[in-house]
């Protein structure tokens, strides 16, 4: 018995207490697909979604495929293995039979994803029946059980990592309900209850065993005949399992690409209520926008990594100078010399903490009062107890009042007002969408807001307004154009899906550039229905009148700017210019370089490209758009 | 005449009844020139003050009349000199004529300017219009305001109006404000003025615009409604944050007698192979990488534009929604507005047809907007309806940018409803709190919203712009404080507190706060020494507070032993030597404590406590020299075991190794040793 103190009081996360809001959090996830290779996977065909018939085997694959796929960008620290039991040929640290572990060079057999082990692994499939083999490992006569076999091996891969901190995983894809259906009598038995006393060490290891049952259109995957004790299945679960476990199946498959940010707390923070009165809460970031990964600069010729080196020099003197802490600006004519002490206590106006200044009511936080993403709050009892319990008090008080609170973020970079909206947790089918807290809205001062409005404001006129008639027939479009169940980030970036998708085909050296598809177009089919076509012609008309179109055309024809009317000439001028010259002969003989840049640039006015650059541009500019 | 060079006027009212705002005035004007004099230049700006003693005009040289109209600096291009003098403001002495000081305003820009200039001359009056204005010669009061707006409009000049009105204004004639407020009210319906009312020092600062930002459209074009339908309008910030100045890196190389010399830093970036940390790697051998799990994948910018995402520009309507589901903290950026094409007076309707049947449906718009052709991504954003209340303006959208899939994170929260009950507030704090939030109420019925983010300046650039101007004439000087005024952005507002005092205190007393026993290592959270609050208790606001709560649980004294840390507690009110009795009681509650663990132990579960207590009892009655208490107690406690059938805990302290005090340990002590390491040991046989 160890008498120190210290120890006895440790706050540790065995503690019952803690653990209602101390999630535990896995940092990595170790997975091992396991896949039955057995001739069965290959012989079993089902239809898929256009009306192919596919083999399990092909469909497990393809589902790996897209998983690692996403996977590799979704949470690249994370690790995996791929694993085929009932295979002819073997592969595997503990040298067993009818299990072959499948890897790629420069990569331990659990370990990150890397475009190598994709790329291959999309190509086996062809070659796999050839290399690899497929046979049924359990037959009668042999004592051989190629399923202990194989969960023996994931086991084994899984050692790696500490229970703790990974999240460990075999997902085991099959399509045979019944792997010990071809022997009978004490064999059987005794095969069973190993495999299973196999399985339930795994799983008492903290390894979880998910099952992805492949079957045909008209037969159903019988889990309680063997697999349901496998991966420890009991009451509701089971009969809940068949319908998730399809759905699991499909959201392997279609899973955005995304990158996945871990639960962290971005700051401690202390929030003042009043007279001193202090509660501790962590802040997150619940909504960032995610950009498309850090660059990198390579070597184009070796594409090696490269060094950055920051310098900082002289301008008067060119000389090399240390990292500066003296900064300037300049003033009625001198140069003002601050210290960064001095610019850093001019930004300390308060503790660095929130501190409540009162209470609005919600109508007061105007549209326009927004600067930057906001901050989720939530509380946290871990130093002050009875954080939690203000926190709460405030937040339904908030709700029922319908009121916002206002404070002071003292933040070190830019200490401002803030407006903290508590939000009510929003569960839908299961799932939080709306976690509880407050969200901390950053409100501009007078100096950010624009009156872009007064500018434009006419004094000699009253601006027109909507008659009633025409405020109806809007109500009636919007009606029609109506987006039931709009849910704030049901888009995806196609920029950034853009950018995975490229990233993904130059790595795997994929031929084609894959489509992505922009779901922020809006739909042209609802918009071309002939009640919403309707609706927007009665609003139009209402507004604008019955001959609106020629009228607008002809204003658009009649009446060109003055600036379009020049560009209108320089283009007419520079297609001109350019029929004198023989670009084709110019650009053979290399005399692209003694024209003139003026001269140049009436090729490329003349054929609608883009005249900026040096001359060295405009030239390969030139060459490119003859396709020399 | 450069371009966007402004000249500004400003018509101050330096009247008696001005003199308490006139600190705040002489800070926003000064800053308001400081900014000129770093953002623009070349402006030119003049003061005119008024409510004088003296008298200092053309006008009364040229025509008479106008007394009590001073023009404190004539319009010049901004320098220090005006800085100076607008912190300096003489304090006037009698009641001013705002009229009169508005037409000698006049007089002098014209004089200045001419027909010139137009739309770039301003006037900026700050009064707080509360004496009469002198009766005209001829006509009403109204045709002589109406007449110098209309000579306004036609020389094209802009006038703000700040009418600073605090508590102490309820007193006044209520006539003559009235009055007056009407005439400036002609001036905002007939030229181009602004006409604002303010009633607390924090709002002057923000109502006057100390930098002018010439709008510049991010989109000009269609907003297409469909492909038929397509309303002319174009799209503004109407948010963007004013950044801190950014200051250069000072260089001290230059020889100090190199009048020419920049003192700038360069920063220069250099591109090193890893293999020959010497060979700086040119730009175009450089090629881009981005990260695929652990490898990086090289793409040229060539490749990269012939495969990146090009949408084409144009804003798109996607469709309409209910407001609720928009929830505000999804807003992602600075806000934008979209104003119909001025003088389209279709798209003015339609706009204003839209904005208005959105918010009677409460409704929302969804677009998808390209601002500029070559643009990398699209932006999904919610439209909302901004209907004007002033009928010079048209109504507008306000646009906010929302997240993509992508930029959501999906993080769990346990639900308040899973807390504990101990966790969960009762109806007396609930009450507590709805006090709380109904009296520190900032925007109250009838009276002005406080901290308007449209009128609660940045303390931060105020502070700054001023720190720079004490630069320029003392280079040595320390930062100064935060303006008294705008501290109260930053902290919550005295009186108010002041005011609601036994609510607040209620709101106290109803929760309790303490610090977690359990963490180790407090993170400085809680006894805080607040920032600068040595200027601030002598002002005594401080001293009105109540007990600090956290403050209080921290550092009072230890009194009784708790469950959670017995041993510390223990040995805390051992050492208090305020009182010869703590020991006494130390090692009373000590006892019980040890009792109450062995009698509630089960399965011997409370043992290690126990006798972790014990231990700190033993050693403690060592210390203090009261080795008798100890023994008698380990004897009582162990008499009590055997009747209780708890000889479990005899044997576990047996085998620990506890025995009685010794004289050995303890010179009081009447237990030799062989009999104290026996006792323990002798009860043994009684087992069996």
């Amino acid at each position: 018995m160890d008498l120190d103190p210290d120890d006895i009081f440790r706050d540790d996360e065995d503690d019952p207490d803690s653990e209602l809001f101390q999630e535990k959090e896995s940092t990595k996830e170790l997975v091992v697909y396991l896949v039955d290779a057995s001739p069965k996977m290959f012989n079993t065909t089902c239809p898929v979604e256009d009306q192919k018939d596919e083999t399990h085997f092909h469909i497990a694959m393809s589902c790996i495929s897209q998983s690692l796929k996403t996977q590799i960008i979704n949470r690249s620290y994370d690790e995996v293995a791929i694993c085929f039991f009932n295979t002819r040929e073997k592969k595997n640290l503990q040298d067993l039979n009818g299990v072959f572990v499948f890897n790629v060079p420069e990569r331990e057999q659990l370990d990150r994803p890397t475009a190598r082990l994709i790329k291959e692994f999309d190509v086996i499939e062809a070659s796999f029946l050839k290399e690899i083999g497929s046979q049924y490992g359990i037959v009668s006569g042999s004592r051989e059980n190629s399923l202990y076999n194989a969960l023996w091996v994931a086991q084994g891969l899984l050692r790696k990592g500490s229970a703790k901190t990974a999240d460990k995983r075999i997902l085991l894809f099959t399509n045979e309900e019944d792997p010990f259906g071809s022997i009978t009598g004490v064999v059987k038995s005794d095969m069973t209850r190993t495999t299973l006393q196999r399985a339930k060490d795994a799983r008492d290891l903290g390894i979880s065993i998910e099952l992805l049952p492949l079957s045909g259109p008209d037969e159903v995957f019988n889990v309680s005949q063997f697999y349901a004790e496998l991966i420890g299945l009991e009451g509701e679960d089971l009969i809940e399992f068949m319908p998730s476990a399809g759905n699991k199946l499909e959201d392997m498959k279609h899973q955005l690409r995304k990158r996945m940010f871990k639960k962290r707390i971005v700051r401690r923070l202390k929030f003042t209520i009043v007279n001193g009165l202090s509660i501790e809460l962590n802040s997150y970031a619940l909504i960032r926008p995610t950009v498309p990964g850090a660059i990198s600069w390579l070597d184009s010729v070796t594409n090696r990594p490269l060094k950055t080196e920051r310098n900082f020099i002289c301008s008067d003197t060119g000389a090399l100078v240390e990292q500066s802490s003296r900064r300037f600006h300049p003033y009625k004519n001198t140069n003002i010399i601050f210290s960064t002490e001095e610019l850093s206590e001019i930004k300390r106006v308060s503790t660095g903490h929130l501190c409540l200044l009162g209470f609005k009511p919600l109508s007061c936080l105007r549209d326009y009062y927004n600067l930057k993403p906001s901050t989720f709050l939530y509380p946290s009892d871990e130093d002050v107890v009875g954080s939690t319990c203000i926190f709460i008090a405030l937040h339904r008080s908030m709700i029922r009042l319908n009121r916002f609170a206002v404070a002071f973020y003292g933040s070190s970079s830019r200490p401002q007002l803030v407006a903290l909206v508590a939000q009510d947790e929003v569960v839908q089918s299961g799932g939080q969408i709306e976690p509880p807290g407050m969200h901390m809205i950053y409100l501009p001062y007078s100096d950010d807001i624009r009156h872009v409005e007064e500018v434009y404001s006419d004094k000699n006129a009253r601006m027109p307004i909507a008659t009633d008639d025409q405020i109806q027939k809007a109500a009636a479009l919007m009606k029609r154009l109506d987006l039931k169940d709009f849910s704030v980030c049901q888009f995806a970036n196609p920029a950034l899906q853009r950018h995975y998708a490229v990233l993904q085909a130059l790595a795997l050296e994929e031929d084609d550039m894959p489509e992505i598809n922009d779901e922020t177009l809006p739909d042209e089919e609802g918009m071309a229905r002939p009640r919403v076509v309707a609706a927007i012609e009665e609003f139009k008309t209402s507004v604008y009148g019955e001959n609106y179109d020629e009228e607008s055309e002809l204003a658009a024809a009649g009446k060109p700017t003055e600036a379009s009317k020049k560009r209108k000439a320089l283009a007419d001028n520079a297609a001109k210019e350019c029929e004198n010259y023989d670009w084709g002969e110019l650009a053979d003989s290399g005399k692209l370089k003694d024209l003139t840049v003026v001269e140049l640039k009436y090729y490329l006015t003349a054929h609608n490209l883009p005249v900026s650059g040096k001359k060295e541009a405009l030239i390969s500019r030139i060459l490119t758009h003859m396709g020399k | 005449m450069a371009r966007n060079k402004e000249g500004l006027l400003l018509l101050l009212d330096v009247g008696p009844s001005m003199h308490y705002v006139l600190p705040e005035i002489e800070k926003v004007c000064s800053m308001l020139v400081e900014k000129k004099l770093i953002y623009s230049k070349y402006d030119e700006v003049g003061v005119v003050l008024f409510g004088t003693r003296e008298t200092d005009n053309e006008l009364t040289k040229e025509v008479g009349g106008y007394q009590h109209v001073m023009v404190l600096k004539n319009i010049k291009v901004v320098d220090g000199d005006i800085v100076d003098a607008l912190q300096q403001l003489p304090r006037g002495t009698t009641d001013g004529d705002f009229l009169d000081a508005v037409i000698v305003g006049m007089d002098m820009l014209i004089k200045k300017y001419g027909e010139t200039n137009k739309g770039k001359k301003r006037l900026c009056l700050i009064t707080n219009a509360q004496c009469p204005i002198k009766d005209p010669y001829e006509g009403t009061k109204e045709d002589q305001v109406s007449t110098v707006a209309k000579q306004m409009t036609v020389y094209g000049m802009r006038m703000e109006s700040i009418i600073v009105r605090g508590k102490s204004s309820q007193d006044v004639n209520k006539r003559v404000m009235d009055e007056n407020d009407r005439l400036l009210d002609i001036f905002s319906k007939e030229t181009s003025a602004r006409l604002l009312h303010v009633e607390n020092p924090i709002s002057l600062f923000g109502a006057l615009r100390t930098r002018n930002i010439t709008p510049v459209t991010v989109f000009r074009g269609d907003l297409e409604i469909s492909a038929k339908l397509r309303i002319k309008v174009r799209v503004y910030k109407k948010t963007s944050e004013e950044k801190f100045p950014t200051l250069k890196k000072y260089s001290d190389k230059a020889p100090s007698n190199d009048k020419s010399a920049t003192h700038e830093v360069k920063v220069d970036y250099e591109y090193k192979s890893f293999d020959d940390p010497k060979k700086v790697v040119p730009l175009d051998q450089r090629i881009r990488g981005y990260r695929y799990g652990p490898q990086i994948v090289p793409i040229s910018s060539a490749e990269w534009d012939a495969v990146k995402f090009k949408p084409e520009k144009g804003v798109k309507l996607l469709g309409f929604s209910d407001s609720s589901n928009i929830l505000r903290h999804y807003y992602m950026k600075d806000v934008y507005i979209f104003l119909p094409e001025p003088g389209n007076t279709k798209a003015i309707l339609a706009v204003s047809a839209l904005a208005r049947a959105m918010k009677e449906m409460n409704k929302v718009a969804i677009l998808r907007c390209v601002w500029r052709q070559g643009q990398a991504n699209v932006v999904i954003g919610v439209l909302t309806p901004n209907v004007s209340d002033r009928e010079s303006i048209p109504d507008s959208f306000y646009f906010s940018v929302l997240p993509f899939a992508e930029d959501v994170r999906e993080f769990q929260f346990p639900s308040f409803s899973n807390f504990p009950a101990s966790w969960q507030p009762n109806e007396q704090q609930l009450e507590a709190t709805d006090n709380l939030i109904r009296m520190l109420d900032l925007a109250p019925n009838e009276k002005e919203e406080v901290l308007l983010p449209d009128f609660t300046p940045n303390p931060i650039l105020e502070r700054f712009y001023r720190f720079l101007e004490l630069k320029s004439k003392h280079p040595d000087a320390a930062v100064p404080p935060l303006d008294h005024t705008l501290k109260k952005i930053t902290e919550p507002d005295g009186d108010l507190l002041l005011q609601y005092k036994p609510m607040i205190d209620s709101f106290c007393t109803s929760f309790e706060l303490k610090p977690n026993p359990k963490q180790k290592k407090p993170r400085r959270l809680l006894p805080e020494k607040r920032f600068g609050s040595s200027d601030e208790e002598t002002k005594g606001d401080v001293s009105a507070r109540p007990a600090n709560l956290i403050a209080k649980t921290s550092t009072v004294k230890i009194e009784n032993i708790g469950d959670l840390t017995p041993v510390q507690d223990f040995e805390a009110i051992l050492s208090r030597r305020d009182s010869p009795d703590w020991v006494i009681k130390a090692i009373k509650d000590m006892k019980n404590k040890i009792f109450d663990l062995v009698e509630d132990s089960h399965e011997g579960d409370n043992y290690p406590k126990a006798l972790e207590c014990l231990v700190a009892l033993r050693k403690g009655c060592i210390l203090e020299q009261e080795p008798k208490l100890f023994n008698d107690f380990l004897r009582h406690l162990c008499k009590f075991c055997l009747e209780k059938d708890l000889d479990s805990f005899c044997e576990y302290l047996s085998c620990r190794g506890i025995t009685l005090i010794s004289k050995e340990e303890a010179v009081d002590s009447e237990v030799t040793e062989a009999e104290a390491k026996s006792f323990l040991v002798k009860s043994e046989p009684k087992f069996d």
